[in-house]
């Protein structure tokens, strides 16, 4: 499928998400909604990768750690081309590889997650290799902000700078609710620039639903010259650009009804 | 058998003020009646389940008797080694409970198929492993835990199970409950989650067979078992779970342990029905999952004579 701008990208992320969601009476939309900006972006702007060689040496690797979010994925892969779009039809289903957490068998997706806390660790460790190996591709993780209680990440977050990984780009979906509550009222991720800062890394804050602050940041991070791993704060909101699911925990285990499923349609299509 | 556990907990926690529960950042829609009720024994530790375990050891230590919540493989291979040090060697008394063991959760994936935790909590020394098998039975192991003073596993299903236990139940450590009693010659063992399934197989398809449900896979009743053991000469053992080391294992291990100390002099053939050690990377119903890793029953296996 042919996009013009990450834009619209970004809105067939949001409606394919949607409907897979609402045809397998899944949950994880909020989470999905939140990172679609984000997918859009790196898909249509920033990664280096090849749709008809998923796995090409020199590809950048991208991996999803928020593996619940797995619609959102899916989707920015499948328009993007990695496997026709149609076969999302079959997301959940009895035999499907469209597993509703992300699955490693599907084309462009580099690990399967589901278990929190764990994509960073080994995203350190294909940084490491990239290294040693003196290879220029460079390795994206997209963690979530409930997925900072684990202690795994901060063990990456350590790790990283030691060796001096400037090929790491973290990008936190900071969408302020976890499973069971806010962030900020089970464990209180603030100050978080300030923290990873003294952790030693190179860290930017953008609104993670701005096309444009998202394409600089990610440039930013390319360009730098500083060796430190590079962490990019995005501020989202869960469920976004569906008004009844923003900001809503109910929205990361509901599946829409069919009336809720057209009016969040018509509103991520009124986007523009 | 979710709310069968809750609501039971919740009950022992009104006349137990030592009753905490912790959990990691789950149980929406099922907890909050416990967080209402017992606020100042009840935390959300968030995603975070190797600490989870540590802080209910913590509290534990001090005389709390805790309840640690989450799904699957979470608060089990998650954080086994603070399990096996922190709380068996310590000899704690924390209760470790899964919700969504086996294929519970089906479709999403090998994160959550909860299909090799038994084997691995098993070998830990101190640690009772339960494997209720419908609501009466998760009703009948909150009880059971919350009096027993130690650390315990508790392996459940899903929300909405039915009931097949007509009777109610009382547990204690190692029994072995008779479902359906026949005249033949063989009998079904069934663990955890998989007894409503057996007991629909043997009724709706007239198997001459009898049933019996295991809510514990460590420790077995020495002497109940023993006289089953007499009692048939085939059993078929079944569990959503790896085959290695699980409830069949544990069944063969008894069984030879018996034969060696001369309890059991005669033959007794053993089928062990389970996951052959593979992952499965397809989505679909607990269903369609449980066949796809042949989790079933035949009507062969009861039709065919031993051919002793
Ligand atoms: C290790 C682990 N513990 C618990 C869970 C259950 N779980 C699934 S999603 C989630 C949290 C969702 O919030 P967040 O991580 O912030 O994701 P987002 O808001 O981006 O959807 C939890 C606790 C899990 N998947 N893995
Ligand atoms: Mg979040």
């Amino acid at each position: 499928m042919q996009f013009s701008n990450s834009a619209e990208l970004a809105k067939a992320i949001r409606l394919k998400s949607l409907e897979m969601v609402y045809n397998a009476k899944a949950s994880h939309i909020g989470g999905a909604l939140s990172m679609a900006d984000i997918l859009a972006v790196m898909y249509f702007d920033i990664l280096n990768i090849n749709p008809s060689d998923p796995l090409q040496p020199t590809r950048d690797r991208f991996l999803l750690s928020k593996g619940h979010a797995c619609t959102g994925l899916y989707a920015a892969l499948g328009l993007k081309g990695f496997f026709p779009v149609d076969d999302l039809n079959t997301y959940a289903q009895d035999g499907s590889i469209f597993l509703s957490h992300t699955s490693h068998y599907i084309p462009g997706v580099e690990i399967s997650a589901g278990s929190l806390g764990h994509a960073l660790s080994v995203s350190t460790g294909l940084a490491l290799a990239a290294k040693r190996k003196k290879k220029e591709w460079k390795t994206y993780c997209l963690i979530s902000d409930g997925e900072l209680n684990e202690g795994s990440n901060w063990e990456a977050i350590l790790f990283s700078p030691q060796h001096q990984l400037d090929n790491l780009i973290l990008i936190i979906d900071y969408n302020k609710i976890q499973s069971f509550g806010k962030v900020e009222n089970v464990i209180q991720l603030e100050p978080l620039k300030d923290k990873l800062v003294a952790f030693n890394w190179d860290v930017f804050e953008v609104d993670g639903h701005s096309h444009e602050e998202l394409r600089n940041v990610f440039a930013n991070c390319n360009n730098s010259t500083i060796k430190k791993p590079k962490a990019v704060i995005a501020h989202t909101t869960k469920g976004k650009g569906v008004s009844f699911m923003e900001n809503k925990l109910l929205w990361h285990y509901k599946s829409p009804d069919k009336d809720q499923f057209e009016q969040a349609k018509s509103e991520i299509l009124s986007i523009c | 058998m979710r709310t069968a556990f809750i609501h039971q907990l919740i009950e022992e926690a009104k006349t137990n003020d030592k009753i905490f529960l912790l959990v990691g950042d789950l149980g929406f829609s099922v907890v909050e009646p416990f967080a209402e009720q017992f606020p100042e024994r009840f935390l959300n530790v968030g995603i975070a389940e190797q600490n989870m375990v540590g802080i209910a050891a913590g509290l534990a230590m001090e005389g709390y008797c805790v309840y640690v919540y989450s799904i699957g493989n979470f608060p089990t291979l998650r954080c086994i080694e603070q399990i096996r040090y922190d709380v068996c060697y310590h000899n704690l008394n924390v209760k470790i409970v899964a919700v969504g063991g086996g294929y519970a959760y089906a479709a999403l994936g090998p994160s959550h198929h909860a299909t090799e935790e038994v084997g691995m909590l098993r070998t830990i020394p101190n640690i009772v492993i339960c494997t209720p098998g419908d609501p009466a039975e998760a009703k009948a192991i909150t009880t059971f835990s919350a009096r027993y003073s130690g650390p315990c596993y508790i392996r459940i299903g899903k929300a909405g199970e039915p009931t097949v236990h007509t009777k109610q139940t009382f547990l204690e450590p190692g029994d072995i409950l008779p479902v359906i009693e026949s005249t033949a010659d063989i009998a079904v063992f069934s663990s955890g989650a998989m007894l409503k399934y057996s007991f629909d197989f043997i009724s709706e398809n007239n198997v001459n067979s009898s049933l019996y449900s295991f809510p514990f896979v460590k420790p077995l009743r020495k002497a109940q078992l023993i006289s089953l053991f007499k009692k048939y000469k085939r059993v078929i053992t079944i569990e959503e779970h790896q085959l290695n080391g699980g409830f069949g294992s544990v069944i063969l291990e008894e069984l030879n342990n018996f034969s060696e100390t001369e309890e059991i002099i005669k033959t007794v053939k053993v089928r062990r029905i389970g996951i052959p050690n593979k992952f499965f990377s397809i989505a679909g119903s607990q269903e369609y999952l449980r066949k796809a890793a042949s989790i079933e029953l035949k009507k062969e296996f009861f039709t065919q004579e031993n051919r002793n």
